[in-house]
């Protein structure tokens, strides 16, 4: 090895290394800079009041329960036909043009603008089906906008169950649905967990796709059904971000905190999850 | 009795799967039905040229202007120069993460790739809007921070996970025995690298970067936060600008329902629909070239 290539490598390292650390220390800065300016705002009257005194006092709990409102309700819409969708693409589906559409049209789906969910959205559940700007709208919205999260989490769980445990059944005389649902299934719950833990850290977070669909700038009281609006916490720390002058700093950092928060929580649980399924195999 | 009913309940099961499996393609041809039902009826007040060529919009004078022309070249400039941030960027830490570092490491640098992609755009709005956005006025000696720059150094970071990881893929997925043999001749492992690996997972980076772009074009809320919202024709990076996106996003609320500018902002989103079909179309037929391969 020539003195020349030595001195190009250490060059070249270098260079990778500092492409690396421009990505991970704003990542870090980022969320130190949120829990060091956000902590001193979090109290109890903070997450359990409403605001006042035009959202610059106060609390966020309006925002909280809409955001909580929105990830289940949309769970309970996505998740079903989301895992089912994993099943018939793992399970049933053979390899023809059929499959390669679906597989196109996830891809799609999963790569379509948040807004233009939030339009659809409009369209179809606020203008067409008279839902109005509604919970069960911005609901129905997130549910199909996180689809693909669900989908692709669910398979890869799927096809991680060996043949083996598939051919035992079949041996057996079980049928396919048989198959699916004692030999497979059990199997792959942590891999479905884990897609619907990441896909309720996802729906928590957009604020696009419920702009037009539920989401509402401040209320005076607590959402009574599906038909009724909601705030929500990602449109909140748009709201008092960019909307009113003269929130207090911290109130701003400490929304972003409790929204950063959340997600990020979702995210660790997803992977413990998955680092310790991975453990048992 | 029984085994009729079992068999009825499972031919049941099983259509209720067929057409949970099929809901993808469903909704995908909702959203592209709906969008057309109201974006359509734009092309009554305006021409398709006019439409996408107009400069000026004007969406609430009378008579209303709706040319999106400084709107596509606001999202195309935005786009640019975060695609120039984060592909090389990206590459390189997809490299340094996948070939250089050692396991342990490898684990706590893609868990920080992770938090990235899970903060939430509206969260790197924010901080762009009090931190970023100042920090250019007055490091640039700008009129304002709120420019093309600022969006495209928050989209770049919205880029960067899915740049990385895909990239990542591709680069483990070039098989062991190129980097062996280049290395057995002799060749360092930098130049077993970069004459070497990366060509072999080109294809896959070049997929990754696709994606990267589909992910920035059509980003919303981060973007309409620091970008200014000046619907003009860009001339540069640190100028005030407008995307497709934030039109949407902003105007949506003040459109009266039926109006021309409404119609015009689902025929924006009719272009941001086939834009990201387009790019998701290349880059899934690059990566199973790859896969085939």
């Amino acid at each position: 090895m020539s003195k020349g290539e030595t001195v190009r490598e250490k060059i070249g390292f270098g260079a990778l290394l500092t492409a690396t650390l421009l990505v991970v220390i704003p990542v870090a800065a980022i969320v130190v800079l949120i829990v060091v300016k956000g902590w001193g705002a979090l109290s109890w009257e903070f997450l359990f009041s409403m605001p006042r005194n035009g959202m610059r006092a106060g609390g966020i709990f309006p925002a909280i329960v809409g955001t909580v409102y929105l990830v289940f309700i949309s769970l309970a819409f996505a998740l079903p036909i989301g895992v089912l969708a994993a099943i018939y693409l793992s399970e049933y589906a053979r390899d023809n043009a059929l499959t390669r559409i679906i597989n196109l049209a996830i891809i799609n789906l999963a790569g379509v603008s948040s807004v233009v969910f939030g339009l659809f959205g409009l369209s179809l559940f606020v203008v067409f089906l008279k839902f109005g700007v509604s919970i069960i709208s911005g609901a129905l919205t997130l549910g199909i906008m996180t689809l693909p999260v669900i989908i692709t989490t669910t398979r890869e769980a799927l096809r991680a169950v060996p043949a083996s445990y598939r051919e035992v059944s079949f041996s057996l005389g079980a049928s396919r649905w048989q198959t699916v649902r004692h030999a497979v299934l059990p199997r792959a719950l942590s891999g479905i967990l884990t897609g619907a833990i990441l896909s309720v850290g996802r729906v928590a977070g957009e604020t696009a796709p419920i702009l037009f669909t539920v989401a509402a700038f401040y209320l005076p009281n607590l959402p009574k059904g599906l038909s009724d609006q909601a705030m929500a916490l990602p449109y909140h720390l748009y709201v008092i971000t960019t909307q009113i002058p003269g929130i207090p700093e911290h109130f701003r950092y400490g929304t972003a905190l409790v929204l950063i928060g959340f997600v990020l929580a979702m995210n660790i649980i997803a992977t413990v999850i998955r680092a310790k399924a991975g453990k048992k195999k | 009795m029984k085994i009729p009913s079992r068999r009825f309940r499972e031919f049941l099961i099983e259509r209720i799967i067929f057409l949970s499996g099929i809901a993808s393609v469903v909704f995908v041809a909702l959203i592209f039905l709906f969008l057309l039902r109201e974006g359509v009826a734009v092309l009554k007040t305006t021409s398709l040229g006019s439409f996408l060529g107009g400069r000026f919009w004007y969406p609430i004078s009378t008579p209303a202007k709706l040319g999106i022309l400084p709107l596509i070249l606001g999202s195309l400039l935005v786009t640019g120069g975060a695609v120039i941030i984060a592909v090389p960027l990206g590459i390189a830490a997809a490299f340094y993460i996948a070939e250089v570092v050692p396991k342990r490491l490898r684990m706590i640098l893609k868990s920080f790739v992770e938090v990235l992609s899970a903060i939430p755009s509206v969260v790197l709005g924010f901080l762009g809007i009090t931190i970023l956005v100042p920090f250019l006025k007055n490091v640039l000696h700008l009129p304002t921070g709120l420019t093309a720059l600022s969006g495209s150094i928050m989209l770049a970071f919205m880029a960067l996970p899915t740049i990385i990881s895909i990239s990542e893929d591709a680069i483990n997925a070039v098989p062991r025995e190129y980097k062996d043999g280049a290395l057995a001749l002799g060749a360092t492992h930098w130049q077993t690298l970069y004459r070497v690996v990366i060509h072999g997972a080109l294809p896959g980076i070049i997929a990754a970067a696709m994606l990267g772009i589909g992910r920035v074009f059509g980003e919303t809320m981060a973007v309409m936060m620091v970008t200014g919202n000046a619907a003009v024709i860009p001339h540069s990076l640190f100028e005030p600008v407008r995307t497709l996106t934030a039109t949407i996003a902003a105007e949506m609320g003040e459109a009266a329902k039926g109006s021309p500018h409404f119609y015009a902002l689902f025929a924006i989103g009719i272009v941001l629909f086939v834009i990201s079909f387009a790019i998701n179309l290349t880059a899934d037929l690059l990566l199973n070239r790859n896969r085939k391969q």
